[in-house]
């Protein structure tokens, strides 16, 4: 294991934003801190980087005992959500920064910049400014920066989350190619599922302090360890108490055994897809399907219906917490 | 953004410009006008005057150790109070300001109370150890020092608060010790507002009146600043002199200004 | 704009204080919680030339005028000529702040709205008199309200002086403290405002005065706070007469300057409770605005 994580509680003030967290995260992997805000998934990062202190537990980094370590013995790269780029340096003085530091000798430094600066796309940029980069050349930059002191692990706080959507979608595949090349253990904190589940190889979800659950993403999905992580990993709606996706629902317009009986309150159609909202004895209940099945299935608003979970799909015990969202 | 009316604009123009002009305006530029009523002659004597000299040497030594002093304590202390967390922090914080608004004379007299060789706190046994604080040097470098303390102080602390400690923290974490950090990437960050705090710094070193005048003895050519100078000089009927000297004064103040300034607007883009 | 010239206080608490932080979301300013040895070191030393130089001086007056008992102390204030000085000062000071109060707020706006050639001159010669050498500055006001005045205005040894003197010196404060909020205020707020049928006159009674009385009773409060402890620029222009024009500070150098200190910082020590109430006061108001951002 490369990284582990033993027993480790921080607190600020009352707020308790990590509670006995014991987590071990794998050599050579791409793994990603997944929660909501304020969770504490990125103060388990800054603890492992140094940046923050654990009150309690300890850390250990490729087997040494890295707890009580300041940041810059313990070789690790950070990546911070908002670049924390060197303002006065140039983009090449930026990317050797840590290795001058390390008083690497000049031709070494030049071409170990240049090689990583051709990694990240940003040849040609070299002798600009970072104010002259847009924020996505900017955060590819910071992370050549990190890359070029050779980091026993990368670690990075919502790289991705300053940016707009479709830059954060394009660093997003960037990122999981640059893994494939480079190979380094890296740890990603990220609030958004679908980040985490089409980029980490393994997905550690962190709420309110506490590890919910550790997988690969097919584990996550398949066999969520709580009603937490089935609803923080995708829509789910409560179907006789429990927890299930929407488009796990069967619907039949005649009784079939063990089904709950509803009646279709509101039919949406959002492009190929079409949400319906069934009132039951037990609360409203999301279904989703395609709009071709609905015109076979042949029912509407006012239709009574009879619901049940799909064979093989993935129930929780439980209660939806989050609400459904439904496009208004 | 809502227009007020032209012959308000035009109300509130003139209440502004005119009650700067008859207050500041014209009164410094007369100033120059009667440096210069006889011609040159009247700076170029006065300058040539060995007293004259040496209270400007003296103004000059005990504005750059104060400057240079306060240089060193401002940087620490805004770094301090931006980055760290001790207790008394926020009334030292608030206490840092305190020399803005006490009077200089009250700045003289505690340091009189505390540094006057006869019964001062400290005075006697600084005194004995030959350390002659009061009606020397150093007590006027202290009350220097004292009255401009917040100056460099008061502009580091709101950038380095604005700028956080991002970079800092990306520097550690790619090897950075302490040391190095502060050299590469803090003060590269705030390297404008030090040379402002600087500069206003100098300017009030320069101009120091009150304080000094208590904890000099003002004789001519030891501890005579060139306030004190000018003080004496128009007080004595060397209108004159007393002139030129303030001239070169205001040359110092406007010249800092002018170089605040100009230089402002560059570092705010 | 160079507020360092106007005096509001500074904030070090940052936006983000500990109890309140959002681990990983915000931009961090978050202060370190450890003092490592070497900013340990570095803040024992500060404090010790900070009390060297500031705490201990300033604490010797109060024991000084505390060590001769209460009777003594008020005896000094009870003093005719003292408080006449007292009573001047104050007197003045107020006056000058509520000048301040128009004509800053004046030339503030016209610094932010108005524009005309050389406005930019009108910037830079406000801060004059903060960065004029106050003997120098008592000198200027002489050139041209002292005996041999252009416009025959001999104010030299009169009262007037003294407001003259204050106006001059605090001219900075209010302007320096108001221009910004006023450039920071939000355009789309008044034209809502007008959108709503508001007239000029109530826009800036209603929506702009509010936002920036924070602003001018900061300012007002340096602005006379430094009135109360002005010095330098008397002295060549007012004359010090006693019962006339002597101000406060001034009646405590010629108590220096006679040897009784005592009586000096009995004095001092009013004009110091002044000075920190000025820094409570606009603590005070520095945190409502905050609160209320």
């Amino acid at each position: 294991m490369s990284i582990d994580i033993t027993g480790v509680t921080k607190r600020f003030g009352d707020f308790v934003a990590l509670d006995d967290v014991n987590v071990s995260i794998p050599t050579g992997q791409l793994t990603a801190l997944l929660g909501p805000s304020g969770g504490g998934k990125s103060t388990l990062l800054r603890i492992i980087a140094g940046l923050d202190s654990a009150d309690t537990g300890s850390i250990r980094i490729e087997g040494t005992d890295a707890t009580s370590l300041p940041p810059q013995k313990r070789n690790v790269g950070f990546v911070f959500q908002h670049y924390a780029v060197f303002k006065h340096m140039s983009v090449a003085k930026n990317v050797a920064f840590g290795l001058e530091i390390r008083k690497r000798p000049k031709h070494e430094v030049t071409q170990r910049v240049e090689e990583l600066l051709g990694l990240v796309h940003l040849s040609q940029f070299a002798h600009r400014m970072p104010n002259q980069l847009s924020g996505g050349q900017r955060q590819r930059m910071a992370l050549a920066r990190a890359l070029a002191v050779e980091p026993t692990v990368l670690l990075l706080d919502e790289p991705f989350g300053a940016l707009d959507a479709k830059v954060r979608k394009e660093l997003r595949d960037w990122l999981r190619r640059l893994h494939d090349e480079v190979h380094v253990t890296t740890v990603f904190v990220t609030h958004d599922q679908e980040e985490a589940l089409e980029v980490a190889d393994e997905i550690v979800v962190i709420n309110e302090g506490r590890v919910e659950q550790i997988g690969s993403p097919e584990q996550l999905y398949d066999e969520p360890a709580n009603d937490f992580v089935m609803s923080f990993l995708g829509e789910v709606t409560t179907l006789d108490g429990r927890i299930v996706r929407p488009h796990d629902i069967e619907v039949e317009l005649a009784p079939v055994p063990g089904a709950v009986e509803g009646t279709v309150t509101r039919v949406l159609r959002v492009g190929f897809e079409v949400k319906l909202t069934v009132a039951t004895a037990g609360g409203d209940v999301t279904v989703a399907m395609t709009r071709t099945h609905l015109r076979g299935l042949g029912a509407d608003e006012g239709s009574r219906v009879w619901l049940y979970a799909a064979k093989g799909a993935v129930t929780v015990a439980g209660t939806a917490v989050k609400e459904t969202a439904v496009a208004g | 953004m809502v227009e007020v009316s032209t012959p308000t604009k035009w109300a509130l123009r003139l209440v502004a410009v005119g009650y700067v002009f008859f207050l500041v305006a014209w009164p410094t530029g007369l100033l120059a006008t009667r440096t210069f009523e006889g011609g040159v002659s009247n700076l170029v004597e006065t300058l040539a005057d060995p007293d004259v000299q040496s209270a400007l040497a003296l103004t000059g030594r005990v504005a750059l150790l104060a400057v240079v002093i306060n240089l060193l304590f401002g940087v620490t202390i805004s770094l301090l109070l931006v980055r760290y967390e001790f207790p008394g922090k926020r009334a030292l914080s608030a206490l840092i300001d305190l020399p803005l608004s006490v009077s200089p004379v009250v700045v003289g007299l505690s340091l009189v109370l505390v540094y006057n060789s006869r019964d001062g706190w400290f005075g006697p046994s600084l005194s004995d150890a030959g350390v002659d604080v009061i009606f020397h040097t150093p007590g006027l470098v202290m009350a220097t020092t004292f009255v401009a303390l917040p100056l460099v102080i008061r502009e580091i602390v709101p950038v380095l608060t604005e700028i956080g400690d991002d970079q800092e923290q990306a520097a550690r974490s790619l090897g950075a010790n302490a040391r190095q950090t502060f050299w590469r990437i803090t003060l590269p960050s705030i390297k404008w507002a030090v040379v402002y705090g600087v500069v206003l710094a100098t300017a009030r070193s320069v101009g120091e009146f009150g304080a000094v005048k208590v904890v000099s003895n003002n004789i001519s050519g030891q501890t005579q600043t060139a306030t004190l100078m000018v003080e004496e000089k128009y007080q004595n009927f060397a209108q004159d002199q007393a002139y030129a000297i303030a001239f070169l004064l205001v040359l110092v103040s406007i010249a800092c200004l002018v170089i605040v300034a100009v230089l402002r607007p560059s570092s705010e883009k | 704009m160079s507020s360092a010239l106007s005096g509001a206080t500074i904030d070090t608490t940052g936006p983000a204080s500990p109890k309140g932080r959002r681990p990983g979301r915000a931009k961090r300013t978050t202060p370190r919680n450890t003092l490592t040895g070497g900013a340990g070191l570095g803040l024992g030393i500060t404090m010790l030339w900070f009390s060297l130089l500031v705490l201990l001086p300033l604490s010797a007056i109060v024991a000084r005028a505390a060590a001769g008992g209460w009777d003594s102390y008020v005896n000094v204030l009870q003093n005719e000529q003292t408080w006449a000085a007292v009573v001047l000062t104050v007197r003045s000071a107020a006056i000058v702040t509520v000048l301040n109060i128009v004509t800053g707020t004046i030339i503030a706006w016209v610094l932010v709205r108005d524009r005309f050639p050389g406005k930019a001159i009108l910037n830079v010669i406000i801060d004059v008199p903060f960065a004029l050498p106050t003997i120098v500055a008592g000198l200027v006001l002489l050139a041209l309200y002292g005996p041999n005045s252009p416009i025959g205005l001999d104010w030299a040894f009169t009262p007037n002086s003294v407001l003259l003197a204050f106006a001059f010196v605090t001219l900075p404060f209010i302007v320096r403290t108001v221009q910004p909020v006023l450039e920071e205020l939000d355009a789309d707020v008044e034209e809502a405002a007008a959108s709503l049928g508001a007239s000029r006159f109530t826009i800036f009674r209603r929506i702009i005065l509010p936002s920036l009385f924070p602003a001018i009773i900061a300012g007002a409060t340096l602005s006379f706070a430094r009135a109360i402890s002005e010095f330098g620029s008397l002295v060549l222009l007012s004359g010090s007469r006693p019962f006339e024009t002597e101000v406060a500070s001034v009646r405590i150098l010629s108590f220096i300057e006679n040897g009784s200190y005592a009586s000096a910082a009995a004095l001092a020590s009013v004009l110091l409770a002044v000075a920190l109430a000025v820094i409570v006061v606009l603590d005070l108001v520095q945190r409502r605005v905050a609160r209320r951002g």
